[in-house]
Parts: structure tokens; sequence; C-alpha cells
């Protein structure tokens, strides 16, 4: 380390994203139960003024949206507390504190998102640093205007004050420490020509890790390219008001008085994968069925907690159970994946969203369990709190329009399943019988959208006609 | 069977009391469905594979051959011996087991003493379950490397492991493998014994718990088999969680991200190929100055480049671990490493865990070795070349052997059960010797490593010694086409051999599958077959199996002058 402490600043006005030589002690925060899974990462590192940055809350996740602050500046935290709560793909997390102190300045206001790693607030030790954090914050959203979004880590530093001496240690004067860098780092410290004696580790015991190393060459982790949402888009004023506005949204920019709203992270998913599904060469078949037996069944077991939908879900489950191809998933264009569960996904809308809770093993749960499991996965789903493999494990998707008054509709194939089941709503219809004589049946139309890699159109109606056959005798659901 | 019973009943009187049962003992061999574990022999299954009509003459063969033995023995001895067995083997390892194994197709009344589980090392905590958890990294390495699977055309998306049940794999494997071994000695009329085998006297062996036997039982011949268990250096704490040997490590209780390895042979470059597979970074700490001091000097050093290099792993060679402090109070592992020959301190490594990979030590302690004044040599039991006992003095114990990993000579599980074999042999009248350099041996890095015979070093000095020639060929698996076709070009095959005579001295390979190749050379070493003769069998193609073809054409006999000097080679 240079060692020259000629500048009196002990700030300069530098991005703390990128800290290739300035000592960046860092906080880690663990994600706490609303959705299990958890950064357990430690970074004991005696310094006075530490960094909160995003949690990686799944292996998958790149970027954080902060969805709110529980604290706000100034307030005491204490090992343990929750302080900030994170949205990743589909779930929102608490994230608590690994350190006492005060929160000295937030950096990535609620409603805003940050990469995996960055830093998102600033925790001081004690009363005399906060003014010095907040200094830092202020430099620190100096240098970034932008919205994390169309800025990805700055790759070289805002250039520094005239004297070079930058390098000593900011704020930190610790007894100088053996540096530590696990294998990998030194091995890329080489290759990147990076001097790990000028990096400071943030991983378990103050270690360097690689990924520090490529910070330090100014080369972004390695990640999959970031979310859409590519337009330059005006920030919304008051970023710190947090939730976004829910405005029409605008198709194209060109119309004048058009308001912008960035997808949540949900949206991305959902946009995601609605796109991706067009790769897929889907064919439809719909197909009546007389509900005048299931009506009575569902009167017959409502006050028992049963509700449609799950019986829909049941006939779909047993039904599939004969035609297992309609279970199936095709993953490479080369070949049927059958699936050993039935894994019943139910489309439901929420607030800004929609989510698939996944009723698993469904033909073989009893209706009375599976109403239960679906009343937990509807509270869990509210609050944003389904784990991966309760929205993501589903082998065929039943969505029921009927509610609403829709008799009939065509859905979107979602990405891994072979079929999906759009439901209508059931209504009296004249009906002609072989004798001609004429009677008024309640009947509903399904239309099912299935991936014809696998699925052929024969197979679609025999499985339609089982499905039929069950809600036409639907006794056998409650067995 | 029943046949065979009466022929060898009537084949020699005055073997009858004994021959009755060990023909049905034998008939209960051919019954078994006996497996192969650890390089086991399987000849019992092969003698099963002939035609009805021919085991029949064979089964009599061995009767008769038994028959003879037992009349020889009587002669000897002046009065046929009163021992509950003919033969004792402590410890139901995979050399015990193969020792039992062909004790029983002699015909030997045999009993196995077990104080823990049956398998020993090999199976339970050794050579098993370990290649179930290569299986894993293999498997992992091959989706990990996008490279390769691109230019195979093939897409795989993240793909990742769960840790319990990867570690459920290997136990499971384990459990398997036991129970089969434990069924195949059940078969075949072997009776286990259960507890801590103790030698009192000459033939004589108590049993029962630590320091306690309480039951005696008498053989003619005793085989030591009791194994190793994981050498731990002075200064170093064993926590079995953050430090830790081969024995927690096979357990896989959690997957470290930054693990020191102490020791670069077999077990530690194993285990580095399962870390690394499975996401974790590796630190080497070998006191030679050389990593994988075992192997040849060309081969290590390829491995190197394949399985150092370009993987998370550095390494500190030339220095010992002195002290290892388990991860405790917050902070991480701490190793102190001292410079090897100035012995100053060197350096102190902080990891987050570090498994001991130091070699293995000899189980010998409570054998009641100075019953028989047996003073142990560095805990191994001093034997010689027939693996007979030698006592204090340097006088051969009678009716007393020791094999496998006991006596140190080559500590490889199909050695203990080759040695087994070759001491059963030698009980039942045969002279036999083995030849230790046609024992193979492997390490199953992701590209294999095998090996069988001598380094080229050793070579050179032997033949410096010996006054003659030696040559080294070499081929490349590049230019297989199975290989190729596996896109896994990377891999030698090194052939050391006398140019005089012919002769194999020994063959080194790294490369895909080298564990599986090495056997043509190991066979070709033990049987004598000489390169002039074996460069005209045939490989089918393509498999990789050429490539030891290609080595065996490859080396220049002086032929003209051999072909008549030619020695009769035994098939």
């Amino acid at each position: 380390m240079a060692a020259s402490p000629s500048i009196s600043t002990p700030f300069v006005s530098r991005s703390l994203l990128s800290s290739s030589t300035v000592s960046r002690p860092q906080i880690l925060l663990l994600p706490r139960a609303r959705s299990g899974r958890q950064a357990a990462r430690i970074a004991p590192i005696s310094a006075k003024i530490r960094e909160i940055f995003m949690p990686a809350l799944s292996s998958t996740m790149t970027e954080g949206k902060i969805v709110s602050w529980i604290k706000s500046e100034g307030d005491r935290l204490s090992k343990g507390e929750s302080v900030v709560v994170v949205e990743s793909d589909k779930a929102d997390m608490d994230v608590e504190t690994f350190y006492d102190g005060i929160l000295a300045a937030i950096v990535v206001p609620a409603g805003e998102s940050a990469p995996v790693g960055a830093p998102i607030g600033l925790l001081a030790e004690s009363e005399e640093e906060v003014a010095l954090a907040k200094a830092q914050a202020h430099s620190q959203s100096q240098s970034q205007p932008q919205p994390q979004a169309h800025s990805p880590l700055p790759v070289s530093p805002p250039s520094p004050p005239a004297s070079a001496a930058v390098t000593t240690p900011l704020a930190v004067s610790e007894v100088p420490r053996k540096t530590v860098a696990t294998p990998y780092a030194k091995k890329i410290a080489k290759q990147y020509k990076v001097d790990i004696g000028s990096v400071t580790g943030t991983g378990p015991y103050g270690r360097i890790t690689p990924s520090d190393i490529e910070t330090a060459a100014g080369i972004q982790p390695k990640k999959p390219a970031s979310s859409p949402a590519a337009l330059p888009v005006p920030q919304v004023p008051s970023p710190s008001a947090g939730a976004t506005p829910k405005a029409p949204t605008a198709v194209l920019p060109p119309i004048p008085g058009s308001t912008v709203v960035p997808f949540t992270t949900m949206q991305v998913a959902v946009s995601k994968n609605m796109v991706e599904s067009l790769s897929v060469p889907t064919f439809r078949v719909g197909y009546p069925v007389t509900t005048n037996a299931l009506d009575s069944l569902y009167e017959k077991l409502k006050p028992k907690g049963v509700t449609m939908t799950v019986l829909l879900a049941k006939a779909a489950a047993m039904a599939l159970v004969k035609h297992p191809v309609v279970n199936a998933t095709c993953k490479d264009g080369k070949s049927f994946t059958y699936n050993e569960n039935i894994n019943i996904a139910v489309a439901v809308a929420i607030d800004g969203g929609l989510i698939t809770p996944v009723l698993q093993d469904a033909d073989k749960l009893d209706i009375y369990l599976l109403c239960e499991r679906w009343k937990e996965l509807l509270k869990k789903a509210r609050g944003k709190q389904l784990q991966p493999n309760e929205y993501s494990s589903g082998t065929f998707t039943v969505s029921n329009l009927g509610m609403f008054g829709v008799d009939r509709f065509d859905a979107i194939l979602p990405p891994g399943q072979g079929a999906i089941m759009a439901v209508g709503a059931s209504k009296p219809t004249v009906v002609a019988d072989a004798d001609g004589f004429f009677s008024v049946k309640s009947k509903m139309l399904v239309n099912v959208t299935a991936d014809h890699r696998i699925i052929y159109g024969a197979d679609l109606a025999a499985f339609l006609q089982t499905f039929a056959k069950i809600v036409e005798d639907p006794e056998i659901l409650t067995r | 069977m029943a046949a065979s019973i009466s022929l060898s009943l009537s084949l020699s009187p005055a073997s009858t009391p004994r021959s009755g049962p060990a023909a049905a003992r034998l008939g209960a061999a051919f019954r078994s469905s006996s497996l192969s574990f650890c390089g086991l022999r399987r000849e019992v299954l092969s003698l099963r594979s002939v035609g009805s009509a021919d085991s029949r003459r064979m089964i009599a063969d061995l009767a008769r051959h038994r028959a003879a033995k037992i009349v020889a023995a009587a002669e000897n001895n002046g009065k046929p011996a009163k021992f509950d067995y003919d033969l004792i083997i402590i410890g139901a390892g995979v050399g015990g087991h193969g020792a039992a194994l062909h004790a029983v197709e002699k015909g030997l009344k045999t009993a196995i003493i077990e104080g823990d589980i049956v398998g020993g090392t090999c199976v339970n905590r050794g050579c098993v379950p370990s290649k179930a958890l290569l299986a894993v990294s293999g498997r992992m390495r091959e989706f990990q490397d996008e490279h390769h699977l691109k230019a195979l055309g093939l897409q795989v998306a993240s793909p990742g492991y769960d840790r319990q049940s990867v570690a459920d794999h290997a136990n499971n494997l384990a459990s398997k493998i036991r129970s089969n071994l434990t069924n195949s000695l059940k078969s075949l009329g072997v009776d286990i014994l259960t507890g801590f085998g103790t030698i009192v006297g000459t033939q004589k062996v108590k049993y029962g718990k630590v320091g306690f036997p309480d039951t005696e039982v008498t053989a003619e011949n005793i085989i030591i088999a009791t194994g190793s268990v994981p050498f731990v250096p002075k200064g170093i704490e064993i926590d079995g969680k953050t430090v830790f040997t081969s024995d927690h490590a096979l357990k896989l209780e959690w997957v470290p991200d930054w693990i020191a390895i102490v020791g670069s042979g077999y077990i530690g470059l194993e285990f580095s190929d399962v870390y690394t597979a499975l996401g974790s970074e590796v630190t080497f700490v070998e006191a030679l100055d050389q990593l994988m001091p075992g192997f040849d000097p060309e081969i290590s050093k390829l491995a190197q480049r394949v399985l150092i290099n370009p993987r998370k792993i550095d390494y500190h060679t030339g220095v010992f671990a002195t002290k290892i402090t388990p991860a405790k109070d917050g902070k991480p592992v701490l190793i102190e490493l001292i410079d090897a020959k100035t012995k100053e301190p060197k350096d102190t490594l902080e990891v987050d865990a570090a498994m001991i990979a130091t070699g293995r030590a000899p189980f010998t302690k409570g054998l009641g070795l100075e019953n028989i004044n047996v003073a142990t040599v560095r805990g191994f039991v001093p034997v010689d070349e027939h693996m007979q006992v030698t006592d204090a003095d340097g006088n051969l114990v009678p009716h007393l052997f020791c094999i496998g990993d006991a006596n140190g000579k080559l500590m490889l599980a199909h050695a203990a059960s080759a040695q087994g074999i070759s001491v059963v042999e030698q009980i039942c009248g045969n002279d036999n010797v083995l030849n230790h350099l046609s024992i193979p041996a492997a390490c199953f890095t992701h590209p294999e490593i095998s090996m069988v015979g001598l380094t080229e070093p050793q070579a050179r000095e032997k033949a410096e010694n010996g006054g003659f020639p030696i040559s080294v060929a070499k081929t490349s698996f590049k230019a297989n086409t199975k290989a190729l076709a596996e896109n896994e070009g990377e891999g030698i095959a090194k052939l050391i051999y006398r140019p005089d005579t012919g002769e194999i001295l020994g063959v080194h390979i790294i490369g895909l599958h080298a564990a599986d190749l090495i056997h043509e050379a190991s066979n070709a070493i033990a049987l004598g077959t000489r390169l002039q003769d074996i460069k005209f069998a045939v490989h089918a193609h393509p498999t990789l199996s050429e490539v030891l073809d290609e080595l065996f054409k490859s080396a220049k006999v002086n032929s003209g002058v051999m072909s008549s000097v030619n020695e009769p080679v035994a098939v």
C-alpha cells in the first residue's frame, strides 16, 4: 500500500462502486426467512463505516430492487435487525444486518435497483461517523446521477483530485493485515495484472476473492446481460417516495404526454417468459364440457372449503395420469421429458403481476388436502413469499377466467411445460340429444394450448375426452 | 455338485474326514454369486462359466489336488493337526476378503475376524465411496466446461448439485458393496467372527471387545490383514468438521469455499478433483519439492498442466504443515507452514477447511504381536517376500502371515487381495511370490492417471545397476480416434522397456479412462509377455485401447537378435 497520507480530505469524490484501490469495508447482509435462501457470507472488517450492499438472494439474481427501507437514516441498528426489503425475481425478502451501528445514509432509495454487490447504504459505527458517511454517500450519489439500470458498474473511477495519494486507506487506520487471497483470486490477479496487495478483500475473514480481483481489474463480474428497459427513461421524480405510480403504460415514446413505468422484477420475468414462448410451436384444441354434475358436487363440497379452481386442477391431474404425454416437456426439441409428478400450476393474478402457484402431486393428494394446500399457496402468493419450487415446478397449467364471464380464451404456453388449459365460464346452453329432445345443460368451454413437438392433436383430443368424462361424472374427484 | 462330492470321496480315503466338507464348500463357491470389488479376484465366477461337464472335471481336478495336499501335510506333521480352522484371517477388508475367497476355493476351512464393519477402508472409507463422489465430479466438470460442450454441440443450462444427494450416493454405494461382500463371505461358508482379534500364541487367536478378547480359536495358519488408518502428523488437530481426513471428507457434510489439502498424493489429488468440481478452491500443501511425488515425473508434469493449473488450485511445495488449528471463535482454519529443509517458519494459511491426506498408517495396535516376539517397524508388520511375518530376531514366524496395508509393501486394496491369494497358494504348498511390479495403480481424477511397474527414474537406476539398456516410448491420446470423438484428446501413455529383450518395465498413462487401460500392460508384465509378441495382439477400432496398441508398436525392440533368445512364456 502506498502510504503517503499527504492529502487532507479523508474522503475523495470517488465512485464507491469502482473501488480499484480504495479500501472498501463492506457489510454483508443476511436475508431472512421471507424466502429461505440465505447469502451467508461474513465480512468482519473492523472499520467504522461499512457499506451495506445488495445481497445475492438467489444463485441467479444479478440485480435487486429495493422495495422499502424498514429503517430510516439516523436509526440505530442492532445486529440481526431487518433493515431493508429487497425484491428478487418473485419474492420479497427482509434483509438483516450483521453489525450494530447507525444507518447513516441510504445510497439506493426504495424503488430503485442495484446490481448484486453494489452498496445500497452506509452503516456508521458511532454518531461521529454519520456526517462522514453522509458526505461519502453524497459524493457517491453525485458521481452516480444515472439510475443503476442504465449504467452498469463504472469501469474507471471519475478522475480523483490532483494528488495520487488516494490509495491511502480511508477512515480505516488498522494494523496492516496479512493479505489473504484465494487460489483462484491469485490466478486471475496474475492474468489481469492486478497487484494483489492493493486489493481489499471482501470475502470471508476479509480475504480477497476472485470477484474482488475482477472488480479491481475493472471487469464486470460474469453475469447475464442485464434485463430489458434499455430505453433512456427519465427517472420518476422523488425516487425516495418508493412506490411507482400506477399510470397507464404508453406503447411508444413519440405519443406526447405518455408516461413510462418500468417493469417490476416480476413483470420483467413475465415478459421474458412470454417472449420465450414464441419459440415453441403451439396449437390449440377446444372442447365443450357439461358441468351440471360438477356444479352440484361443488355446491355440496363448498361448505368444506373446496373451491372450483382446485376441483378443476384435480380433474386435470387425474386426466393427466392417463395421458402422460400431455404432462411431458420438450426440453431440447429432440426428446420427450416425461415428468414423474403431476404438478398443476394455477395462474393467479396478483397486484401488478401474475404468478403460478403449483399444486404438487395433484393426482395423489385428496381434494381436501389440495384445498388446504391451495389456501396456503394463495396466502403466500399475496405476500410474495412463494418459494421458487412453489411457483416454478409446474408440469401443466390451468388458467381459469370463467369467473369473469369469459366464455373462451386461449392461453400462452409457459416455457418448460407441454400444455396449458384455459377454462371459460360455465353457461346454460340448449342442447339437443340424439333423439332430438332439447334440454338445457351447463356447458363450459376448455381450450388447451400445447407444444406440438411432443403433443399431437389426437393426444389432446383424447386427454380432453378423459377430462370431460371426469368432470361429467366427478364423484371420482372426492375419492 | 453331488457328483463332485462322490468323486472327491473316492479319491483319497485318507482325507475323507476333511475333504467331504471341503468339497461341499467348494460347491458353495460355485453357487455363490461371487462379485468382484476393488480388484478382488473373480476366478470362482470364471469357473462357473465353463460347461457343466467341464466344470465337473475341473472340480474333480481341484478335489484331487486338495487331497494330495492334505496327504502331504499329514506326512509333514506326522499326524493331522487339530485346529478349529485351517485359516483365520484378522480383518475383513478387501485383502482379507480376497484371501478368504481363494482359501475357500482351495478347500480351506476359513474364518475371518472383524472388529468393525466388513469391507474395511476400501469399501467403507476409501476407494468405493470416493468413486461415487468422483463420478459426480466428472459429470459436473463435463457440464461446466462450456468450451467442451460447445465443441460437441451441446447446450446445458446452469448445472447444479444437491450436496446431500451426492453424499447419499457415496454412502449408499458403500453400504451396497459392503452387504455384497458380507453375503459373498457368508454364502461361501466363511465364518465371520465379530470382535477385535489378538494373537495370543502360535496358531492361536483370541477375539472379542477391544482389550477383552474372550473367545479363543486356533488355526493352522493366520493372516493379519488389519489394514491402515489415515496418518495424521503431529501438531494437527482433527475436529472432523473443519480439519479432517478422508474418512470425514467422504461423508461430504459440507463443501467449503476454500480447502487446503495437505499431501498431494493420489488421495489428495482425487479430493481436489471432487472439491473443485463442486465449487471449492483448493490449496495443496506438499512436503516434497514437487506435487504428486509418487508419479513418473513426466506424468506428474502433464498432470499438473491438466489437473492443477487450469483449476482453482494453488500450492505450497517443500513445506510442512506443523500446526493446524480448526476454525473456532470466528477464526478460520489456521495452517502454519515451515520450510521442509531449513525448518524456518514460512507462511500461515487461513482457509475454511483442511483435509489431511498425508498417507496412511498401519493399524496394528492391539494385535498381540509382542506375544510372539514380533516388533513392528513404524507400525508395519515385517514380512518376507511370501508375506510371512518375521520376528524381532529376523526369523520367520511359522504359520503367520501379514498382507495389505499392515505390511506396507504396497498400500493398495487390490495389492492386499493379491498378497492374500499368494499367501493362500503358499499355504497350500504352491511356492508363490507376488510380483509387485505387476500391480497396477490408478488415480481417478478427470482425466485418470494409472501406472504399473517402474517409473522412468527408477528404471534408469535399475538399468544402470543391472547393466542393461532401457528405452522409452510415448503415444498421445490426441492421435486416438475414440478420444477425439469424445473431444478428450488430452493425455499420454508412456512405456519404459528393455530394447534388448522386449521386457516391459513400466507403463504410465494419463488420459481418458486411463485406469481401465492399464490392465493390458499389467497383465503383460504379470505374464511376462514381451513387446515383440504383444504388438501383434489386435485391438478393436476405434477404442481407447489403441493408445496402448500404438504404444507397444512404437517400441523398438532389437528383435533380430531377440526372436531366437525369446524365453518360453507361460500364458
